[in-house]
């Protein structure tokens, strides 16, 4: 048996992917099939799923509308076409936004002396650390009318004799994209930095020694060959914004309403998780379809396993 | 030691199925037998099996067809570690996690030895190759040449019945690879273990082994002593792969019993007394080979199994200078010793000088053709 | 090139990547805004851990006195047997942070535990091994990273909660016995998401070295398992460390699949954080953010000394 075994390479090799192999078809696959099942369902009276096939959440989700002001039997309702955008745009303005922030960080550490480039990594992380609701509610405290950043305007108002009116910071969208931002910030260092530090110093040496003065340098070197860093920051910035519900639930209030609050709407307020899975796998069609694009322009970074 | 082979090789392939798709015989039918006690060289050009060849030996591939026998035991699909050979790798394979001494010993611990039992025969092996004192060392904080001689130890300490080596010395630059390549040949004959030798430098191979097999595309060429292999190449591969040739094509014109005529069309001339080994027939095509050395340059004509031409080249290399040669529109090459000083331009010939070629019919070797 | 020392020095000191350790003014100014950006959200909870105002809006300065009761002034803290760690204190007698904590160590420790002896089998099987279904195996270690995580959240969710009722059903389970969600469903689901992570990180480790590391230990006669317990897993330790480490961060750290998966019972502190900042916020939640923080920040301070010294000792 043993022998067996010992003469078969590929079964060894199957037998270890196997415990892994096995999470991943149950807990990932199998539930994306369920979930793709479910959303051709219907909402049963108690909020449980009735299996059919129909294409009604889908249509629902696209704008048909049974429910109109003026007695019309059906219309045309963008409410939930309107939070597909809105949580792409969110989602398009956060990633750049990363980027213009992390990138002079991430050169700065990646320049900075070697003995000092850990430290300031560790400073990335730390923040990484504590807890994503955690720095959700960090925010909110600074954002509140009478909260640090109004309390801090005010002071400096006062010191100019400015008449000073608390700015409404929080349950905004601007209040869910600084969330976003911040939450997101450092999985774009991270990546950045790997491939910025990668690059040999005697890549800057030949540019000089061709003439590259140094903005020319960083256009068409240092630039170009830290792009697999952007790509894969980007990915791992850009599709999480597009899913994640609780910036928005907690800075953006009833104000700001993206596809992750519907999801979850959907499964726990309002008990149709048949609705719930059609939006879901919208997102998962949009994320992959942005995402297969944009690899596909600009290849796909390793930089996502380091980071 | 019971079997007169230490190694055997039966008529072994190895397919693999590459990343194309495409199926490859990296080794393809190679049978060979290596003698007890012997240094024996594996040796061709990149690619050709060599070191396919080597890991089915070690255990680390197991033959498509054919059988592997060590000592006369069928190995069949035995795992490595139980075969009693050992390997120098090619890039060393030193465990980077442990010291020089722990990776010597970590052999020894496999087995089961004792703790002064260990001790006292890595300190002897390290004596052996003359590190003593380095055993608390990292393999990173060793030099190449370092490196390979603990690579040696590492393998040497298992006293294996055979040692295999894949271009051991590859990594190491020309004077050090010298110096270790008489090294490994006295401790080869000091410990009398059968070495089994992968090379693609044939200097290498001529200057430690006992035997040869010159390999190519997966296959055995030839397979005997470096004279042999050197004198009387099997085929035109191994003639042109070891050291330099001038190949004519020709004909058998008339065949005795020791002696042959071939008549050499692009020369339009026969060459006489050819002493030919069996197999041939009258009339056949065959290609005729001698060796640039071999080639003598006379001033005045003689009569036979001479051929005359003009220099078109000469290039001077220290201890020989390679004159080429125009025979008819055919360029031979003839490498003349430097047994006077060149210094004085007057003393060699000049390009446009008339020569004549002397080819000895002991020195002209007929090839069959594939 | 010519040889003019003009020549030389005009791009050598105009390139700001050319002398390796300057700092460009820009550069530096916009990184240090940055780190400003990430600490001072971090700072503020802190800072606001210490209120003594119970409605934590603006800060009241601390908790001014030690005595024996607490004493309220309408929603300020007067006085406080901790002083200004009155809410600290307040923190420790709770008893759900007390069991989410617990939840969350648990849950943190068994999927790392599991993940990484599993992902770094997937490693050596991907990296080492041939075999029929590797090509989807390694394509299906991307899935958690390309799609969002409430995509997997509610998929997973919609999977126990089917599965559950259907063996509920189908056993006549009822009451306490029946199946629910809870510690189980969000650790197996903690696994599923560290669990490519760590086989990617390993992954990583094992292409630096090549395959004849282990082939010079079974020459040596060590047998597969020895070769993996003396000369692989010595190889890939910090590979598999780190993978470790991050499946440690991710699980503390998670928000979305615990969400959708937790039950009665199961709770985490970032759920319950959630939980309280939709009703009443009082500075204990930055108390408690406070001791996560700090916990946390000393836990990988001690796995860096500790990681540094190994790396000095060899
Ligand atoms: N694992 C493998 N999968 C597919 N093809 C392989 C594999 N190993 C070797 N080959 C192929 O088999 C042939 C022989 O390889 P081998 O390593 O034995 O050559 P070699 O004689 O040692 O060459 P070199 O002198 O360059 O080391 C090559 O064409 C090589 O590409
Ligand atoms: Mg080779």
């Amino acid at each position: 048996m043993l022998k067996r075994l010992r003469e078969n390479k590929s079964a060894q090799g199957t037998l270890l992917a196997t415990p892994t192999m096995l999470w991943m078809i149950g807990l990932l696959i199998i539930p994306l099939l369920l979930t793709l099942v479910v959303s051709f369902g219907q909402r049963s009276p108690d909020g449980d799923v009735i299996y059919s096939f129909s294409l009604d959440n889908y249509i629902r989700l696209f704008g048909y509308s049974t429910d109109c002001d003026n007695g019309q039997a059906s219309c045309f309702d963008p409410l939930y076409l309107q939070i597909l955008w809105r949580s792409l745009t969110l989602a398009f303005n956060t990633t750049v936004l990363v980027i213009l922030l992390a990138y002079p960080l991430a050169y700065f550490i990646a320049r900075a002396h070697p003995l000092r480039r850990n430290t300031f990594l560790f400073m990335v992380l730390i923040p990484l650390w504590t807890n994503f609701v955690i720095r959700v509610y960090a925010w909110m405290m600074l954002l509140r009318t009478q909260g640090v950043i109004n309390l801090g305007l005010g002071w400096l108002a006062g010191l100019f004799n400015i008449p000073f009116t608390p700015l409404e910071m929080l349950y905004t969208p601007g209040a869910v994209l600084v969330g976003m931002v911040y939450e997101f910030l450092p999985f774009m260092i991270l990546p950045i930095y790997t491939s910025l530090e990668k690059i040999d110093n005697s890549l800057y040496e030949a540019a000089a020694d061709l003439g590259a003065n140094g903005l020319k340098t960083f256009a068409r070197v240092t630039l170009p060959l830290s792009m697999p860093g952007v790509v894969a920051g980007t990915i791992l910035v850009f599709i999480p914004v597009m899913g994640t519900f609780i910036v928005s639930d907690i800075l953006g209030g009833r104000q700001v309403i993206l596809v992750g609050n519907l999801i979850q709407r959907q499964f726990l307020d309002a008990r149709d998780p048949t609705f719930g899975s059609a939006a879901s796998l919208i997102l998962m069609i949009m994320t992959l379809i942005v995402t297969y694009f944009y690899t596909r322009k600009f290849g796909f970074g390793e930089e996502i396993v380091v980071a | 030691m019971a079997n007169e082979f230490a190694v055997e090789l039966q008529d072994v392939v190895k397919k693999f199925i590459t990343p194309e798709g495409n199926e490859l015989n990296a080794v393809d039918h190679v049978s060979m037998q290596i003698k007890n006690g012997e240094f024996f060289s594996m040796l061709g050009s990149s690619g050709c099996g060599k070191t396919t060849s080597l890991r089915m030996i070690a255990g680390f591939e197991w033959p498509t067809e054919g059988e592997v026998y060590i000592e006369g035991k069928a190995m069949g699909r035995t795992p490595p570690f139980q075969r009693k050979v050992n390997t120098v790798f090619q890039s060393y394979a030193l465990f980077q996690h442990l010291t020089v001494f722990q990776n010597i010993a970590f052999g020894l611990e496999m087995e089961g030895a004792q703790k002064d039992e260990i001790e006292k025969r890595v300190k002897h092996v390290l004596e052996m190759v003359q590190l003593t004192g380095m055993e608390r060392r990292k393999p990173k904080q060793l030099s190449g040449g370092q490196q390979q001689r603990i690579a040696v130890a590492r393998a040497l300490v298992k006293v294996p019945d055979v040692l295999l080596l894949d271009e051991p010395l590859g990594a190491l630059d020309l004077k050090l690879r010298k110096d270790m390549q008489l090294e490994l040949k006295a401790l080869q004959q000091q410990l009398g273990i059968t070495f089994v030798y992968v090379t693609h430098d044939q200097e290498e191979a001529m200057t430690m082994s006992d035997r040869i097999a010159v390999m190519s595309k997966g296959k055995v060429q030839q397979l005997g002593a470096p004279v042999e292999i050197y004198e009387r190449p099997a085929n035109k591969f191994v003639a042109d792969f070891i050291g330099d040739s001038n190949f004519f094509e020709g004909r058998i014109k008339s065949l005795s019993k020791e002696e042959a005529v071939v008549f050499i069309p692009d020369l339009n001339a026969e060459v006489t007394g050819i002493p030919v080994s069996q197999g041939l027939v009258n009339g056949e095509e065959i290609t005729v080979s001698i060796r640039p050395e071999k080639v003598l340059i006379s001033e005045k004509p003689m009569n036979q199994n001479t051929f005359s031409g003009k220099v078109t080249n000469t290039v001077y290399i220290g201890t020989d200078t390679h004159v080429y040669v125009d025979l008819m529109g055919k360029r031979v090459k003839v490498f003349e010793q430097n047994r006077i000083s060149r210094l004085d331009p007057g003393s060699f010939y000049t390009v446009g000088q008339d020569v004549t070629l002397v080819m000895m019919p002991e020195n002209v070797l007929v090839l069959k053709k594939e | 090139m010519s040889h003019d020392p003009a020549h030389l020095t005009i791009p050598w000191k105009g390139v700001c990547g050319m002398n390796p350790h300057r700092r460009h003014p820009f550069i530096f100014s916009s990184a240090m805004l940055v780190y400003v950006f990430l600490y001072a959200p971090i700072i503020v909870l802190i800072l606001f851990s210490f209120n003594a105002s119970r409605a934590n809006v603006t800060f009241e300065g601390f908790v001014p006195t030690f005595s024996d009761k607490v004493v309220m002034d309408g929603s300020l803290v007067k006085a406080s047997p901790c002083g200004p760690f009155h809410w600290f204190c307040e923190l420790a007698k709770d008893k759900d942070v007390a069991e989410a904590a617990g939840n969350t160590l648990t849950i943190a420790i068994v999927s790392t535990l599991v993940s990484s002896v599993i992902g770094t089998m997937a490693a050596l099987a991907l990296q080492r091994y041939e075999f029929k279904l590797k090509p989807f195996s390694q394509l299906s270690l991307y899935i958690p990273i390309v799609i969002p995580e409430i995509v997997m959240g509610i998929g997973i969710l919609t999977l126990f909660s089917q599965l559950f009722g259907v063996i509920n059903g189908s056993l006549g389970l009822t009451g306490d016995s029946r199946l629910s969600m809870g510690l189980g469903t969000v650790i197996v689901s903690h696994i599923a998401f560290s669990v490519p992570f760590v086989t990617l990180v390993v992954q990583a480790r094992l292409q630096g070295f090549d395959k004849s590391y282990e082939e010079a230990a079974m020459d040596l006669g060590a047998n597969e398992w020895t070769t993996f317990r003396r000369v692989t897993l010595p190889m890939i330790l910090p590979g598999v460390l780190s993978g470790a480490l991050l499946a440690f961060t991710l699980s503390l750290d998670d928000f979305v699949i615990t969400f959708f998966t937790n039950g009665p019972g199961s709770t985490t502190l970032p759920i319950y954080v959630y939980g309280l900042l939709r009703r009443i916020i009082t500075p204990q939640v930055n108390a408690l953010s406070t001791v996560w923080i700090l916990t946390v920040f000393s836990v990988v301070l001690i796995l860096q000394w500790l990681q540094t010294r190994e790396a000095k000792q060899h």
